[in-house]
């Protein structure tokens, strides 16, 4: 093999890697330059991680378009590869955001925390193109584990030891699970690439044994998506945790977990779907249903987006409830009415989130009582909210709306008329508790007047987020033509 | 002029959201420069409305014109589709026209607790609500246009509002929400039978939901009936509008009685009927009965009412009534009527609630016992109040009349599948409706104009005449009510050949 060959068709498609292997290194730096880094300057690994994580959005923008497999196809890049690692890069950036005063101010360690966010981070953009199962399973655990590490960043606080600790049990025993079923599916088809194990898994004799193997998995993967009944530990987690690391897990590490559950169900489970559409279909029903009836009794706002982030997954899960090869531009349509909901959930979510710890910092309270008469005491933020919240609810003109309303369509046009249904009521329902807040914070009257500044970093951060969602709404092509291409 | 015919539409509605995004970003300290900022945007929207008034080839009224049809979220298939014709272009032009002159009023008045930059944005963020539904030719895009219009509404009453603001914003937020959300169920059902699937009003009306079964074609116009019933508002779905309208600001008041109403009323005549022809002569002389006990009961509430502004909302259910009992003809003579109906609804109820604030403002009650007199004190405003208040009860030569005339006109001989002895019976009990008007308005003008002015106010402190501001504010509706009510052909040579069309479309 001449040099030239080996430039032009090297056995590593570097390139392909190339987000990866620049968040990694920036992770590295991070780590390395907190330990040179005096006390008072700790601050600079915030600013540094945000550069590693640019430099990964622009290796990202780099293959854009492209179609590669590398790694003997444990790793492909393709347009939904691309567009998960983007949103993961942009929910790393507004994390950042949301996180620099908060551990600024605190006593943490802050070198560690951007360390341990960029790796758990890494995870999510390894998932993204991972078609293989112990690549899929390894970034699925590199989001978690150290997102573990960062729940229990506030080593003085019963709640944070109590968030992590829930946390970390309920994530080794779906670990434990998910692993025993990929080992099943290993055994069945003899293989751990994607696309061979849906070419075998159909032909296997051993039904029970391939339904056995797959609601494993599935039920793994629920416990990371805090999909009902497997999100005891979700609410307890976030509220313990510091706010900033919440509003990470339920984002990064849910759609994590979605983005895995999107590639197994529709590159190597789809041939026998008929075996497990109905659990999805249940699983949906109940996470909408279930995080909606509790969301509307909270009182604390975190564990109020908590319930509500698990009632967004249900809507999610509709899309996997309606799966079926036989029928590929229903199957098509799904797909992408769960990647367009998912890139507008990881914005609008993280978009209450940041509003919502804009508010503790000044205030020091989380609870929704505190929240009467907001827009009194800061116009600003309480309209910023007010956009986050009716985006969530899915009422326009916030893109939350078109991401109801493809999940909705998608589930008319498979004629699975019962769950849109559902779907119809629990919107209705989640429109409330959303929009309860709301009135408190326009219409009632606050109990001081003291007015609350907003830090100028957090501000432009939910301002450019709420345009976003904005902006989608009035012309939601900006996604739907990404998700359109996103095949699997 | 193709550019001007491209955008003058897209302008005219969207022009007021663009100044509330420029207001959002300014200081808030500046209160001129806000309130400047402010009008010269609705004034910009309602040159645009001009333009569109210039454009339009009145001659063909019956056509839809300026019409625009863009892509915009192609995976359902739902478009940017916007134009106009007979039927919309009044209320276009009232609601761009409407909206300017509150923006002026508001440089004389906004009530507690100030801050004109937002109550300016909501105002312009409302009006482009108002205006898109008008020109919405998309089912979806008509939908986002009135949800658009129920968030600055919500906030205008919540905070700006009366003593029991939370409750009335409350109130109409969930009644109407829950209205659209039948209304959306039922959009959703069309596009999933119509075959292309498609939201477009006028490919849904080409293509016809004769073929599918009637139970199918009852339960969508009921899904629809429900939200425009309830934004409209028909008895018995009215409650929330009495609450609405005393607790709202002046500005709100007027908006939500001039324009917003008409949103309901209009999605009978674009949507409802077109599409859906043979449900809805199932469904009319339900309607032409709700129509008619809205009349009645709107009257014998405001004979019983003491707040002026409350009055002036229940009269407002009356004259709805008046519009719907047209619409339920479904006669050329009574949907003309009925859009007749609508603009001097506008105009007058419009009037009628800038007045009830400006006396507000001035004695600080609104309680009709309590006032007294105001012909003596203030006898321009006194003038004005009485010229308004006879416009509503429908005297002859002026907007009023013609709108009820023709409704009762047409309920005489409805369309030949409808039963002409209810229609009569009906036209029987809107004649007693209008009795009725007359009586509480008489009444009303004869407790706060005439007598003696009570004690409390004899020393005429804080008592002044019309302002200049409100002359401004005020002279384009007085003027267009009087010139509508002399020459109604100003809006019936427009609309006229547009219900024709849409005539046609009954059979």
């Amino acid at each position: 093999m001449d040099l030239a060959q080996a430039i032009a068709q090297p056995s590593v498609d570097w390139h392909a890697l190339s987000p990866d292997i620049v968040l990694a290194a920036a992770a590295c730096m991070v780590l390395i330059a907190d330990l040179f880094l005096p006390e008072e300057s700790k601050w600079l690994a915030m600013p540094l991680s945000a550069a590693g994580i640019l430099g990964t959005l622009a290796a990202v923008v780099s293959l854009a378009g492209e179609h590669r497999t590398t790694l003997g196809g444990a790793v492909e890049i393709d347009t939904f590869a691309l567009v998960f690692k983007g949103l993961f890069c942009v929910i790393g950036l507004i994390v950042l955001a949301m996180s620099f005063g908060y551990f600024r101010s605190g006593r943490y360690y802050q070198g560690e925390y951007y360390f341990l966010m960029l790796c758990s981070l890494l995870g999510g953009v390894v998932i993204s193109s991972a078609r293989e199962l112990v690549t899929l399973f390894i970034a699925l655990e590199l989001i978690s584990i150290p997102a573990i590490i960062m729940t229990a960043l506030r080593k003085a606080d019963v709640k944070s030891n109590e968030a992590a600790l829930k946390f970390f049990l309920f994530s080794v025993l779906s670990t434990a699970v998910m692993l025993y079923g990929m080992s099943l599916v290993y055994g069945i088809t003899g293989s751990t690439k994607l696309d061979e194990i849906r070419s075998s898994i159909a032909s296997s004799a051993d039904e029970p044994l391939v339904v056995l193997s797959v609601i494993f998995v599935v039920i793994g993967f629920a416990f990371k998506i805090s999909a009902v009944p497997f999100h005891f530990w979700a609410p307890d987690t976030y509220e313990g945790a510091p706010s900033p690391v919440a509003a990470f897990l339920s984002t990064a590490s849910k759609i994590g977990g979605f983005v895995g559950l999107l590639v197994l169900m529709f590159r190597a489970f789809p041939e026998v779907a008929d075996t497990w559409r109905p659990a999805f279909a249940v699983l949906a029903t109940l996470t909408m249903t279930v995080g909606n009836l509790i969301a509307l009794r909270q009182q604390h706002i975190i564990r109020l987006l908590a319930y509500s982030g698990i009632a967004q997954s249900g809507y999610v899960l509709v899309t996997l409830a309606l799966i079926d090869p036989s029928r590929p531009e229903a199957n098509a349509q799904a797909l992408e009415s769960a990647i367009v909901y998912l890139v507008i959930y990881g914005i609008m979510d993280l978009g209450a989130f940041a509003a919502a710890v804009a508010f503790a910092r000044k205030t020091g309270t989380y609870f929704l009582s505190d929240y009467a008469g907001l827009w009194r005491r800061s116009p600003v933020l309480a309209t910023l909210m007010a956009g986050f919240l009716l985006s969530l609810a899915g009422t326009p003109p916030m893109a939350g709306a078109w991401a109801k309303l493809f999940v909705f369509a998608a589930a008319i046009n498979s004629e699975v008329y019962w769950l849109a249904a559902v779907m119809g009521v629990n919107a209705v329902i989640a429109a409330w508790y959303y929009l309860a807040v709301v009135k408190r914070m326009f219409l009632d009257s606050p109990e001081v007047d003291e007015p609350i500044e907003v830090p100028y970093l957090l501000r432009a951060t939910m301002g450019v987020a709420a345009f976003a969602l904005l902006a989608v709404f009035i012309y939601p092509a900006f996604i739907t033509s990404l998700a359109d291409r996103s095949l699997l | 002029m193709n550019w001007v015919d491209d955008w003058a539409l897209s302008l005219g509605t969207f022009l007021p959201a663009v100044g509330a995004a420029v207001l959002m970003f300014m200081p808030a300290r500046s209160e001129k420069l806000v309130k400047a900022v402010g009008t010269l945007f609705a004034f910009l929207a309602l040159v645009a409305g001009v333009v569109v008034l210039a454009r339009f080839d009145f001659s063909n009224a019956g056509a839809l014109q300026l019409q625009v049809n863009e892509s915009w979220v192609p995976q359902i298939n739902a478009r940017y589709h916007i134009g106009i014709d007979g039927i919309s272009l009044p209320l276009f032009v009232l609601s761009l026209l409407v909206s300017f002159l509150c923006t002026i009023y508001m440089w004389w008045h906004i009530p507690e607790p100030g801050k004109p930059k937002a109550f300016f944005a909501l105002v312009l963020l409302l009006e482009t609500g108002m205006t898109g539904c008008f020109v919405a030719l998309d089912l979806i895009l008509f939908f986002t246009f009135w949800e658009l219009v129920l968030v600055p509404m919500y906030f205008m009453i919540g905070i700006w509002g009366g003593p029991r603001r939370a409750y009335a914003a409350v109130k109409f937020f969930l009644y109407t929400l829950f209205g659209s959300l039948f209304m959306l169920l039922g959009f959703l059902a069309l596009y999933f039978t119509s075959d292309p699937r498609t939201f477009d009003m006028i490919e849904l009306t080409r293509q016809g939901f004769g073929g599918s079964s009637e139970l199918f074609q009852n339960l969508v116009f009921l899904g629809l009936f429900l939200g425009f019933a309830i934004k409209v508002p028909m008895w018995p779905f009215h409650t929330w509008l009495p609450d609405a309208h005393t607790e709202a600001p002046t500005v709100g008041s007027v908006l939500l009685a001039a324009i917003m109403l008409k949103m309901g009323t209009y999605g009978f005549i674009r949507i409802s009927l077109p599409i859906l022809p043979d449900a809805a002569i199932t469904f009319a002389p339900a309607i032409g009965i709700l129509a008619v006990i809205a009349i009645i009961y709107g009257a014998l509430c405001c004979l019983a009412q003491t707040d002026l502004k409350r009055m002036i909302a229940f009269s407002s259910v009356g004259h709805m009534g008046f519009v719907m009992l047209g619409i339920a003809t479904l006669t050329d003579i009574g949907i003309n009527g009925a859009i007749f109906g609508m603009v001097a609804h506008g105009l007058i109820t419009g009037m009628l609630f800038f007045l009830a604030g400006s006396i507000h403002e001035r004695f600080h009650t609104r309680d009709i016992p309590a006032l007294g007199g105001i012909l003596q004190q203030m006898p321009k405003f006194g003038s004005l109040l009485v010229y308004s208040a006879i416009a509503s009860l429908g005297l002859p030569g002026l907007a009023g009349f013609w709108g009820e005339m023709l409704a009762l006109l047409g309920s005489y001989n409805p369309h030949p599948e409808l039963n002409e002895t209810l229609f009569r019976v009906l036209m029987v009990g809107g004649g007693i409706g209008t009795v009725l008007t007359a009586g509480y308005f008489m009444w009303m003008l004869q407790r706060v104009i005439l007598g003696k002015v009570p004690d409390k106010f004899a020393s005429g402190h804080g008592i002044f005449d019309v302002v200049r501001l409100e002359w401004y504010a005020w002279a384009p509706l007085l003027i267009l009510i009087i010139a509508a009510g002399l020459y109604p052909k100003l809006v019936l040579g427009v609309t006229d050949g547009a219900v024709q069309t849409l005539l046609g479309a009954l059979g």
